[in-house]
């Protein structure tokens, strides 16, 4: 008879090192005036990866995207409580002594509709580089071929780079957003609703690339379309009414969701 | 409750899903109420040496294979149509594993009534009358394990998946005293292979009925089983 083994199972997760935190929002509260739009938002953003925010329209998640680059600031009203920090310098960026420009060159946005400058495309992508005080032509140029080529988009513009942006058709002019926004080198770019203005061809080249971009920058996308969150996002949270209700690897959420709420959600049973 | 079943009694926005949903359960039912149906009756053609019943088992076979298509395709078309999620993604996932299950259930059954043909034919042998014993024991665990499909019931399921490990030792009890048989009497031999054949075709339902346990278990929770500490070793 075989003696019966004792041995208890060591932890297997050990094998694999936790993701490293990019930014860590803590006790996050926001209200548009009297309206609480988030409540109590406690989250990681996991560095170099991808991560989703899903909700119904009216969730807050959005007005969380839109805290990162401090958005809100122009809205008047308006009022942030608690924390965003990020990392490794460990900053709080939604506080009132953080000047939201720094913010903003560490933290670019892409937005629903494609909205280039009424400039060149290279002005277009020159644009942040030359408001942070680079002049070398040489160096401009370089920079404005590296973000081109970050965002997929260089071999087709790379001989009308005088032309305007706003003569791009929308998938390109997306993508011209992309390489504006990467140009600064950016250590987070935030995504609200990319692709909901493009075809599904633009759609796919639009994904493909925040998929690659994981590789050496954070993510954070809004995304209404659920398949989309579950193609190209590692984490994904899902938001009911400025609440997070459940937050996790994107395999698990969408396969079995721990909580009742996404679960109706994700299956077209909600309400 | 868990979030699997809760979420199966909410509408969804969409109500054709759930119509077609609804057909996707209504179809498998049909067809685990088919194969359960030969099953009992290949244990009862046996065991009555009833060689016409064992002709009827054969004839459902088509349309076992039948529903199976059926099924499948219809599991692939809301899997390509609805690109569905959590539980309703687990439920058509299985849809497709347990119609294969099912199938070969029915497979086994049609195999049980080609040897209990043969068999009718030839001198009863004692152990004969065990065979029915442990049909009995596999088709209460297809009924139930039919029951906690319908009834979305992962107490049920579990309950079916433990008692496979009756039938796993009602059949090597069964097959020492066929070897016992066969070394006595070597006339018996041929006899007795088929009933060692047939008592390891319900040994096999009873393990298809198991794995449909599993998965119903799947279905509702998105976990595994837990496997005892003694079945894993």
């Amino acid at each position: 008879m075989a003696a019966i083994s004792t041995a208890v199972p060591t932890a297997v997760h050990a094998a694999h090192a936790a993701p490293k935190v990019k930014s860590s929002i803590r006790k996050l509260n926001f209200f548009y005036g009297h309206t609480q739009a988030l409540k109590n938002i406690e989250m990681d953003i996991y560095e170099h990866a991808v991560t989703a925010l899903i909700g119904p329209s009216g969730c807050g998640k959005s007005t969380l995207l839109r805290c990162f680059n401090r958005m809100h600031d122009l809205t008047p009203h308006t009022r942030y409580e608690g924390e965003i920090r990020l990392y490794p310098d460990d900053v709080n960026i939604v506080s009132p002594d953080v000047d939201p420009i720094e913010v903003r060159m560490r933290i670019s946005m892409v937005f629903q509709k494609p909205n280039p400058f009424p400039k060149s495309i290279y002005e277009n992508v020159a644009y942040g580089l030359r408001v942070r005080g680079v002049k070398a032509r040489s160096e401009l140029d370089g920079r404005v071929e590296a973000a081109l080529r970050g965002a997929a988009l260089w071999d087709e513009v790379k001989d009308r780079l005088q032309e305007p942006g706003t003569a791009l058709s929308g998938g390109q002019q997306q993508r011209l957003c992309i390489a504006r926004a990467l140009a600064t080198d950016p250590e987070i770019v935030l995504f609200d609703e990319p692709t909901s203005a493009l075809d599904p061809i633009a759609t796919a080249s639009i994904e493909d690339l925040i998929i690659s971009m994981a590789g050496s920058v954070t993510v954070l996308i809004v995304t209404h379309n659920m398949q989309q969150a579950a193609r190209v996002s590692s984490y994904t949270a899902f938001m009911y009414l400025g609440e997070l209700v459940e937050y996790g690897p994107t395999n698990e959420l969408f396969t079995r969701p721990r909580e009742q709420k996404t679960s109706d959600y994700l299956t077209g049973r909600f309400g | 409750m868990p979030v699997g079943s809760q979420a199966l009694e909410h509408q969804h926005i969409v109500r054709a899903f759930d119509e077609e949903l609804s057909r996707l359960k209504s179809a498998i039912v049909e067809m685990g109420g088919l194969a359960e149906r030969q099953v009992a009756d290949a244990v009862r053609a046996l065991a009555e040496r009833d060689v016409d019943l064992a002709a009827k088992v054969i004839e459902t076979d088509r349309r076992v294979d039948e529903l199976e298509e059926r099924i499948d395709q219809d599991a692939i078309k809301l899997l390509a149509l609805r690109q569905p999620m959590a539980i309703d993604l687990r439920l058509i996932a299985m849809a497709l594993k347990i119609t294969n299950d099912l199938e070969r259930m029915s497979d086994y059954a049609v195999s049980i009534a080609k040897r209990s043909q043969r068999l009718a034919e030839l001198p009863e042998l004692r152990p004969m009358q065990q065979l029915p014993r442990i049909g009995q024991t596999c088709l209460s665990m297809v009924k139930d394990v039919l029951d906690a499909y319908v009834e979305r019931n992962p107490d049920k399921a579990t309950a079916v998946w433990h008692r496979d490990r009756d039938v796993d030792e009602q059949y090597t009890s069964l097959f020492r005293e066929l070897v016992t048989y066969m070394l006595e009497d070597p006339r018996t031999i041929s006899t007795c292979i088929d009933l060692l054949f047939i008592a390891k075709n319900l040994e096999r339902i009873a393990d298809h009925a198991t794995n449909i346990a599993e998965k119903i278990v799947y279905i509702i929770h998105g976990t595994e089983i837990n496997r005892p500490r003694h079945e894993v070793e």
